[in-house]
């Protein structure tokens, strides 16, 4: 008996592991980031370049950084749910624009509905962008009230992601 | 000569040298005064990974990611940045998958150590499926057995 028992429970051991990787999406890098302080910055604003932002400002309150491009598709897919998002006022939205050209930028906001943002910090060279590890535009950072950053969504936020995993991390930083 | 053979002369000549210009390209990009730095820049190229094409590494990928990075990394070898310095940049920013060659630690123990461990277990099922068969196989023959070979062999040296 053992003789087929022990290479069919190999067998199943190894399409488990196999199953279990189709799920999995290769794209997704887990970020080294997470639980560590946010990665000093200082940018002009896309707005006022007279005026910086830099991580300091995610000091005291819980907030989004959603790197964000008018170059990318699937920015657009995803604003219209930035734009509730800071309708209702869920939470402090912050903007990272990245590797973009500030007028092609500002009039990509106006275009599509709104800014969303509290404040966007202008990353024209995407050196911000590279110590942020981002490598694929949108990509949105939680960041706790002490500034550091909590968790990472690559790709464009949609209600799923946001009811299943920010919102319950966003409660519970709020309380701490 | 034809004029025919002369114009594919001309459009192979053509052909050649556009294969000249597009691998010239990405070495011209980085200027090295030294030849070390330019090797040290060669290897990493090679040894990251671009993560927008994930196939790719640093020096393949024509990604604008991949861009910046190399340009990073050629900023930091020519200031002499050790190494470690270098596989620190990469790995504090994009993780562990940045590398090719992935470091040893618990979460890759299983990465590096798993084929050696499935070999050895492999060998150890291999020594007791020969070792239990040699004990099942009875070498001795039997009286009727011995009588059967023997008429055998005897037929043969007939024949012969």
């Amino acid at each position: 008996m053992a003789r087929f028992l022990i290479p069919l429970a190999l067998f199943i051991a190894l399409a488990v592991f196999l199953g279990i990787g189709l799920t999995k999406d290769p794209k997704l890098v887990p970020s080294p980031l997470i639980d560590k302080p946010a990665p000093p910055f200082e940018l002009p604003r896309l707005h006022q370049p007279e005026l910086k932002f830099s991580d300091k400002d995610f000091i005291g309150k819980v907030s989004i950084f959603n790197v964000w491009a008018s170059w990318c598709a699937a920015c657009r897919q995803e604003h219209p749910f930035l734009m509730k998002l800071a309708k209702e006022k869920a939470i402090t939205i912050y903007g990272l624009n990245y590797k973009d050209a500030r007028e092609d930028a500002k009039r990509w906001l106006i275009q599509h509905g709104g800014n969303p943002y509290t404040a966007i910090a202008y990353d024209d060279t995407g050196r911000a962008g590279m110590d942020w590890g981002v490598y694929g535009v949108p990509e949105t950072f939680l960041i706790d009230k002490k500034g550091r950053v909590r968790y990472k969504h690559v790709g464009p936020l949609h209600s799923q992601v946001w009811q299943e995993q920010l919102l319950p991390l966003i409660q519970k930083l709020q309380a701490e | 000569m034809t004029s025919s053979t002369l114009s594919k002369r001309i459009l192979g000549g053509l052909l050649l040298s556009l294969f000249i210009f597009t691998t010239q390209a990405t070495i011209v990009a980085f200027k090295f005064d030294d030849p070390n730095k330019e090797a040290r820049f060669k290897q990493f190229s090679e040894e990251l990974r671009c993560l927008v094409c994930q196939n790719q590494s640093l020096a393949d990928s024509n990604a604008e990611l991949a861009m910046d990075l190399r340009r990073e990394l050629y900023k930091m070898i020519q200031n002499d940045a050790t190494d470690d310095e270098i596989v620190s940049f990469m790995v504090d920013r994009y993780g562990d998958f940045v590398l090719y060659n992935p470091p040893v630690k618990p979460t890759t123990w299983l990465l590096w150590f798993g084929p050696f461990v499935l070999v050895v277990l492999g060998l150890i099922i291999l020594v007791r499926v020969i070792r239990s068969t040699g004990k099942q196989g009875d070498t001795e023959l039997t009286a009727e057995e011995q009588k059967r070979l023997d008429t055998l062999l005897k037929n043969e040296k007939e024949e012969n």
